[in-house]
């Protein structure tokens, strides 16, 4: 067990250096081979009315004349150490771990990025929550009464939240629940757990739902076919005989089983989405990982963007790892070497 | 009075196709300690009557008529709700293939707590040195180790063994298997059998095995129940069913019946053809289109059904030969032809 952990946990340190090496890639090696020179890098980091000569003092500084390899290991470094940057107008410092220093924004990336996480925790968690309950008890109930009305309304009301993307039901439900109703919040505003939690999650909850209906979609259809399959298993069969009331057949022996793909499905959507929601953030005016990416790609910001792509990295790598240790604990016939 | 008595039992199945009639008018009784075997080719009813028995069709799409008397109480007009507290404590049942009949995400020893623990209110910490004595009840070492083992990593035998632990831990008065050694190596079979037998005569239950296979039901039946289309087509003890068989059906599964005193060179005897469709049944005696001694019923094979009637001293056979034709076929024909080696 502890092996394998120490397996998996070097496994997923090597995942990352090797997005590292393909997001610096993507990002420094693809544009020069395109025919992009230190200078056109520099140039992104001054103003638009800045000389030749200071856009080439500025490549030399921050060094984009040096060869790729350096360059990538001065980033890897500062993420690990943290770095300075020597504009010549005055050395700008940015701590570990150093994603980046913008010069749009005149802030470490890391900071935006700690600033703009605990909305996107916020909006991904209280989403999870709801569309895993609502998901997996409609899959449960569908199955239960396969073709039935319900069975049939619920599958439909699925294909619909698979289907309609968040930008619209998003804004549909503003205009119905915020401005027409007047019930929930218009959007644009968050105000953290730790101050208020009753006005976080005013705030939060159409963004919550709007999401979560997205995923519940695709989680209900899931469960609702693992419990099909499960529910005709022989061991299904075997609690009965045993006498159980048919309500701890269904929880305790026939959602267990189908409930298998659905944690590793969880693990990887929750990781994704840890590193933004970028449309539903959008719709709602959160400032969360999500939008600050979007901003970031407006602005042509290289180093926010790069933040950005190695955070959603690192939670979809951990959510992966996490989902790997889980299977052991869900699924005792898978073994842990 | 009769522990186990069935009355005409019908469980028939509506499908897209018309009415399935798995079981139609199955008539049998059990004392305790005694053993029943049922026997018969796949489709033959002999499942869809142990669940029947369970009441396991109960809300489903089964549509069930007749009586089932288990220790005076009648189960088909039971409610289900009763029947489902009697499940596990007064029947219980031991199925095929214990891999897929064990929950593979459980421990062995939760399955058989769990199995205790719905009709007795103890605690966890008893239920489970209940568990390991039964674990060694049937043969399981280290079973204070192996409790804690999932089904997956024991062996097709020890499963076995554990399911039938389960089946056994609130002491059932009526014990089913369905096809308990089916899925076992022949060596283990015959293992698996003998504890059948032992925990059979300490426990003094009821005992139904449902099997295609007479060699396993030969070892350990009282009497004997060969079923074909949800029919009842021979009954009687087992020394009727081997010494002398009345129904060219039976005959068939004797002769189909590998035999190790038998010379190698000698070919089994199967009995052509296939179980016929539980929807259509032919018309007639539903065994008539396999049967090779149709032609001496003078016609009446393909038009009446027979009857179950007796033949001696509760013997029952339901074919339209008469009882000396069969006799006389048994004694010349097919005997000989059995015995020859």
């Amino acid at each position: 067990m502890v092996t394998y952990i120490i397996k998996r946990l070097i496994g997923a340190l090597i995942m990352l250096a090797v997005v590292s090496m393909v997001t610096f890639a993507i990002f420094f090696v693809v544009p020069r081979a395109a025919g992009a020179t230190a200078d056109d890098f520099a140039a992104r980091y001054v103003g638009k009315s800045a000389t030749e000569e200071t856009v080439g003092n500025l490549a030399d500084r921050l060094g984009f004349n040096d060869p790729v390899i350096v360059q990538y290991g001065r980033w890897v470094k500062g993420i690990v150490a943290g770095a300075e940057y020597d504009t010549g107008a005055g050395v700008e410092q940015c701590p570990a771990p150093c994603f980046g220093y913008s010069f749009i924004s005149h802030q470490p990336v890391w900071h935006d990025l700690l600033d703009r996480l605990p909305v996107t925790v916020s909006l991904a968690s209280g989403a999870a929550v709801i569309w895993v309950l609502a998901g997996v008890a409609t899959g449960v109930l569908s199955a239960l009464r396969k073709g039935s009305v319900f069975d049939r309304a619920a599958m439909g009301v699925a294909l619909a939240g698979v289907s309609l993307p968040v930008f619209f039901t998003g804004i549909v439900s503003l205009v119905v629940f915020s401005y027409g109703l007047g019930i929930t919040a218009p959007g644009g505003s968050y105000t953290p757990i730790t101050e208020n939690p009753v006005d976080w999650a005013y705030n939060m909850i159409l963004p919550w739902i709007t999401l979560a209906f997205l995923y519940a979609a695709s989680y209900a259809r899931l469960t609702r076919a693992g419990m099909l399959e499960t529910m005709g298993e022989d061991y299904i069969r075997t609690a009965r005989a045993k006498g159980l009331p048919e309500r701890t057949v269904i929880a305790k022996h026939g959602l267990r089983g189908a409930l298998t793909p659905i944690v590793t499905i969880f693990g990887l959507d929750f990781g994704l989405l840890l590193g933004g929601a970028v449309l539903t953030e959008s719709t709602f005016s959160l400032n969360g990982v999500g939008k600050y990416a979007i901003t970031a790609i407006l602005k042509n910001d290289l180093p926010q963007i790069m933040g950005v792509t190695m955070l959603t990295a690192f939670f979809v790598v951990v959510a992966n790892l996490v989902v790997d240790l889980l299977y052991a604990v869900v699924d005792p016939r898978v073994r842990l070497t | 009075m009769t522990f186990l008595e069935l009355k005409d039992l019908r469980i028939h199945f509506p499908s897209d196709d018309g009415l399935v009639r798995s079981v139609d008018g199955l008539s049998f009784r059990l004392e305790r300690g005694k053993t029943l075997g049922i026997v018969g080719e796949s489709g033959s009813g002999k499942s869809v009557t142990s669940l029947g028995i369970l009441g396991l069709h109960k809300g489903g799409r089964a549509k069930i008529s007749g009586e089932i008397w288990l220790d005076g109480e009648e189960l088909v007009s039971a409610s289900a709700e009763h029947v489902r507290t009697l499940r596990g404590k007064k029947m219980a049942m031991i199925f095929q293939d214990p891999l897929s009949a064990m929950h593979p995400f459980y421990t062995v020893g939760a399955q058989i707590v769990e199995a205790y623990r719905i009709h007795h209110d103890v605690s966890k910490k008893v239920a489970r040195k209940h568990a390991i004595e039964m674990l060694d009840r049937v043969g399981i070492p280290q079973p204070d180790r192996r409790v804690d083992s999932y089904p997956h990593e024991f062996s097709g035998g020890m499963r076995q063994r554990a399911m039938i632990a389960m089946a056994l831990s609130c002491d059932p008065e009526l014990l089913i298997a369905d096809e308990p050694t089916t899925a076992l190596d022949v060596t283990v079979q015959a293992q698996i059998l003998d504890l059948m037998r032992d925990l059979q005569r300490d426990f003094n239950a009821a005992l139904i095995i449902i099997t295609h296979d007479l060699g396993v039901v030969a070892e350990l039946s009282d009497d004997i129940l060969v079923m074909y289309a949800g029919k009842a087509i021979e009954y009687g003890t087992s020394e009727d069913i081997f010494e002398r068989p009345e129904h060219p059906y039976t005959w068939g599964l004797l002769g189909s019946m590998p035999r190790l005193d038998r010379e190698r060179t000698e070919r089994l005897m199967p009995i052509k053809g296939s179980p016929p469709s539980l929807i259509n049944v032919p018309p007639g005696c539903a065994f008539n289109p396999r049967c090779v001694y149709g032609d001496r019923t003078g016609g009446r094979s393909t038009t009446e059904v027979p009857e179950l009637l007796e033949s001696e001293g509760g013997h029952l056979v339901r074919c339209h030969l008469s009882r000396d034709e069969r006799r006389t076929v048994w004694e010349n024909e097919i005997k000989p032809n059995l015995e020859a080696s």
